[in-house]
């Protein structure tokens, strides 16, 4: 039974998907602090029960623009190495029951920031979800320009 | 697999404790070889871990505690006396011990190559053999096989807490006859169903105050097993990061409440709060751990390194049950080790160069910890050599730290704390453990780290006692929120000397070639400026605070916009990514929900490229030094009219400044609206008596004092300096509200005893207070 469940959510219209293991909670909040001098892939921090959350801008770490943090902003709280940490998301979409036939590389022609965040591609009813490199995604030290 | 994980993983610390208690008890062995209960105990626990690491499978490991156990054998059995060389062979065989729980812990196989270990024991049972042919003839057995069943299994020992039987117990005390007891116990046999101490007091054989005496004797004490369990450290964190949200959970309800003014609910709101404030309380006390736990390693380090270096030290420990929040503790046993070890190696001189001072051969160190004040000091004295200051003072002028004509008027103190600055050495040779230069500027940086304050106080040919003065917890500190941009940034409050507000007119930022500096009484206080230190958009000059800080002997004043409020933040932990960024020390909760950081005021002095040499000459020369040198309290000084009164800073809560037109009337009382409260306003100068004229400022400097939930405000005419009070010049004060007066920074200076000066203004003030309390209640 090669058969895996993705949460799904869109950055720039593009839809990605991380197993939904790796998936604490979903939320939307509103207030972020930001980190002066911290890697501008971070977007802020925020208050999740009391505990202290780093949120990663994922737009930042695709090579486009930083969100803007003006009201809410959906997160995707990964459970991370030790400590949670957050991933900023225009939208979230539903949780898929994805067979590996679905699965295939990357396209060759996929490049720049992107290529290093996502591990396959899997073919949807009538669109593309790219599957991100959960580590990857949340190194806000990867170089990004 | 996973249950037996977690066997393993019990087995591991069961046997990390076992060890450490070993070590101590090894060492004490030596001082009293003859005492059979240490060797007893230390066997009893070798044995434990050969029996549960053969359970386990673990056979290196069994051999080589078999090893071990087969020479104590011998030692309790009196066949080989107990000398230095077999407990430095035990002591090695702990160690390897050790090494394979490392190692168990790391991969799960006991891996570890210990012939050496075990074929020294052998050597060392061997020549002792030889060397004493007639005891190793009367137990040949025992020697040529020590895996007999006999030497491993220990000797049934009288289990120490263990019920001893009543009957015995009264015979001992002489308070009942062995025949009476005999026919009691005879009568239990034929079936008397009476406790026996029934039967000896019906009977008249014993007096009812001796039997209970000895029945409460005997009721065990409940062994600390039975009293305490075991909890994971992260539950607790997780618990403490719970009532941290509890807090601001609460304060959230009793601000809503407030608003809504239902006494009913307002009542429960306020049991509400007393509530979370207790279990905020517990939970601390939950993490906090003796300091024994980290002392307990230094008996054999002393042991180990006074014996490499021949030199005889005794180590005395005064106060091993001083509690210490955990994470403290583990962040002060480094320091601490290297102070202990510096100690031994520098501090205390060799045999004969201390019997040609007249000395005692055998050097004491003294480790002592006791509570000060919210803080715990801890103390590593020793009757040694003692430092040299023209050494020291010699040494400084030479590395050019110091000006040869500073020298002259620094004190003493001040003059040794030197040896904290990095690369300092003032040791003759540079042995393995210390004189490298490295070290004393460590200790010092850790200890500031968790905000602790390091000094030294030293008798030349006397000795040297070095002083860690360590807060109580780390999880809550006081801090001040300030803004800066349109952020909210913490800075704890340790780090602040003072503030001050720039109006551009009679408090102005200048300019030295494009540095920014303020000068502060006389002298100039260099500026980082927050918004660029963040690189945020820089503000302008005016209408901001200057917090003059101090960190790692620097001082210099930050620039923020706003200084809003103090507040005891809980400190969490940082993500790890930001740790490389340096300008955090944490995060914390606000009170209003947000994450705020808490900015690591040593680094971001560091990162302002802050040259420590300009600042020295600064710390030093207001008598400050590097922060808690001295032992005499700290003092707020004001200036009410021609007088200077000094208040105790530890009463003060904070010092404000209010505006002219703020202040309302109440009564008779001149009061000011203060963050929800209503704040009487106490002036010093009605209350001393003093002519002071007002001065014509918008606003008016206040020392808000706070006491039982309640506050005031006493209005002075300025806020002149923190001083250090280190004068006992002192003479008793005729004047109501006034303890005295000291000579303070050559001046002549009244200490105001502050309960006394408001029950001067206000006799009702405390009184009220209780029948508040009590309302409440």
């Amino acid at each position: 039974m090669a058969n895996r469940q993705f949460a799904t959510f869109e950055v720039a219209n593009q839809l990605f998907g991380v197993e939904v293991d790796t998936v604490q909670e979903v939320l939307s909040y509103n207030e972020y602090t930001p980190v002066p001098l911290a890697p501008p892939a971070v977007g802020g921090l925020f208050n999740l029960r009391g505990q202290v959350i780093a949120a990663v801008d994922l737009r930042v770490q695709l090579g486009l623009a930083r969100q803007a943090l003006q009201g809410p902003v959906m997160n995707v709280i990964l459970r991370g190495d030790g400590e949670p940490v957050s991933l900023l998301v225009d939208r979230i979409g539903e949780v898929v029951d994805l067979d590996d036939d679905a699965f295939e590389p990357p396209p060759d022609t996929l490049s720049g920031p992107t290529r290093e965040l996502v591990v396959g591609t899997f073919k949807l009813d009538g669109r593309l979800m790219l599957a991100l490199d959960v580590n990857q995604a949340v190194d806000t030290y990867r170089a990004t320009t | 697999m996973e249950e037996l994980g977690e066997i393993v993983g019990e087995f591991l610390m069961e046997s990390h404790e076992n060890l450490d208690q070993i070590d101590r008890d090894l060492v004490d062995l030596e001082q009293e070889p003859n005492s059979r209960d240490l060797i007893s105990r230390i066997f009893r626990a070798i044995h434990t871990i050969k029996g549960t690491s053969g359970f386990l499978a673990f056979s290196r490991l069994e051999a080589l505690a078999h090893a071990g156990e087969s020479l104590l054998s011998k030692l309790r059995d009196g066949v080989l006396p107990v000398t230095p060389e077999t407990i430095t062979t035990l002591l090695a065989t702990i160690d390897g011990v050790r090494a394979m729980l490392a190692a168990i812990e790391e991969n799960g196989s006991d891996d570890v190559n210990v012939e050496s270990v075990i074929s020294s024991i052998h050597a060392q049972m061997d020549t002792e053999a030889a060397a004493a042919p007639a005891e190793a003839a009367a137990t040949p057995e025992v020697a040529a096989e020590p895996p007999a069943a006999e030497a491993v299994r220990p000797a049934p020992e009288p289990v120490e807490g263990q019920r001893k039987p009543l009957g015995e117990m009264l015979v001992e005390s002489g308070a009942a006859q062995p025949s009476d007891v005999g026919s009691a116990l005879q009568q239990q046999l034929e079936g008397d169903e009476r406790k026996l101490g029934t039967i000896l007091l019906e009977e008249g054989k014993a007096q009812p105050t001796a039997v209970t005496e000895a029945l409460q004797a005997q009721t065990p004490k409940r062994s600390v097993a039975d009293q305490t369990i075991r909890v994971d450290v992260d539950l607790l964190d997780s618990l403490m990061n719970m009532v941290g949200e509890l807090v601001l959970a609460r304060n959230q309800l009793v601000r809503g409440v407030t608003e809504l003014g239902d006494t009913g609910l307002v009542r429960s709101a306020q049991r509400l709060g007393m509530i979370t404030s207790e279990l905020q309380e517990g939970i601390m006390k939950t993490r906090m751990q003796p300091i024994d736990h980290i002392w307990s390693k230094l008996p054999r380090v002393v042991r180990d390194l006074s014996s490499s270096l021949g030199k005889q030290v005794q180590l005395v420990m005064e106060g091993k049950e001083t509690e210490l929040d955990r994470s403290l503790l583990e962040a002060v046993k480094d320091p601490l080790t290297h102070l202990v070890r510096n100690a031994v190696d520098h501090g205390i001189e060799d045999v004969e160069r201390r019997a040609a001072a007249g000395k005692d051969p055998e050097g004491t160190l003294t480790l002592r910890a006791y509570h000060e004040g919210g803080h715990v000091a801890v103390e590593v004295g020793d009757n040694g050599a003692g430092m040299d200051v023209d050494r020291i003072a010699a040494k400084a002028v030479e590395k050019g730290l110091l000006r040869a004509e500073q020298i002259a008027g620094m004190d003493k103190r001040d003059i040794m704390a030197m040896v904290f600055q990095p690369g300092f050495s003032t040791a003759a040779k540079v042995t393995n453990v210390s004189g490298r230069g490295v070290g004393m500027d460590v200790v010092k940086t850790n200890i500031e780290r968790i905000g602790g304050t390091v000094s030294v106080d030293s008798t030349l040919g006397e000795g040297t006692t070095w002083r860690l003065t360590i807060p109580l917890t780390l999880a809550i500190i006081q801090a001040l929120t300030v803004d800066c941009g349109d952020q909210r940034y913490v800075v704890p409050q340790v780090a602040v000397l003072e503030l001050v507000y720039i109006d551009g007119q009679s408090t102005k930022i200048e300019y030295a070639s494009g540095a920014p500096v303020y000068r502060l009484r006389g002298k100039l206080l260099p500026l980082v400026r927050l918004d660029r230190a963040l690189g945020l958009d820089v503000g302008g000059d005016q209408g901001v605070y200057i917090m003059v800080l101090q960190a790692d002997g620097r001082r210099f004043g930050l620039v923020v916009d706003r200084v809003l409020n103090t507040e005891e933040v809980v400190v969490k932990a940082l993500n790890s990514r930001f740790k490389d960024i340096g300008m955090y020390a944490g995060a914390t909760i606000l009170g209003d929900g947000k994450v705020g950081l808490i900015l690591d005021v040593s680094s971001l002095a560091r990162r302002s490229h802050l040259a420590v040499g300009s600042e020295r000459e600064n710390a030093t020369g207001t008598s400050r030094g590097s922060g808690g040198t001295g032992s005499g309290e700290r003092l707020l000084i004001t200036a009410v009219g021609e007088r200077r009164l000094a208040i105790p800073l530890d009463t003060v809560t904070r010092l404000e400044e209010f505006p002219r037109d703020k202040i309302e009337h109440a009564g008779s009382r001149e009061v000011v609206q203060y963050r929800n409260q209503i704040l009487p306003l106490f002036r010093l100068s009605h209350v001393l008596g003093t002519y002071s004229e007002e001065p014509d400022s918008d606003t008016v400097p206040v020392v808000v004092y706070s006491e039982a939930g309640r506050s005031v405000a006493l209005v002075v005419d300025r806020i002149v300096d923190i001083a250090e009070n280190s004068t006992n010049v002192r003479r008793e004060a005729e004047d109501d509200g006034l303890l005295g007066t000291a000579v303070i920074q050559q001046r002549v200076t009244e200490l105001l005893d502050i309960r006394r000066a408001i029950l001067a203004a206000d006799p009702n003030f405390y009184r009220d207070a209780d029948d508040e309390m009590l309302v409440e209640a």
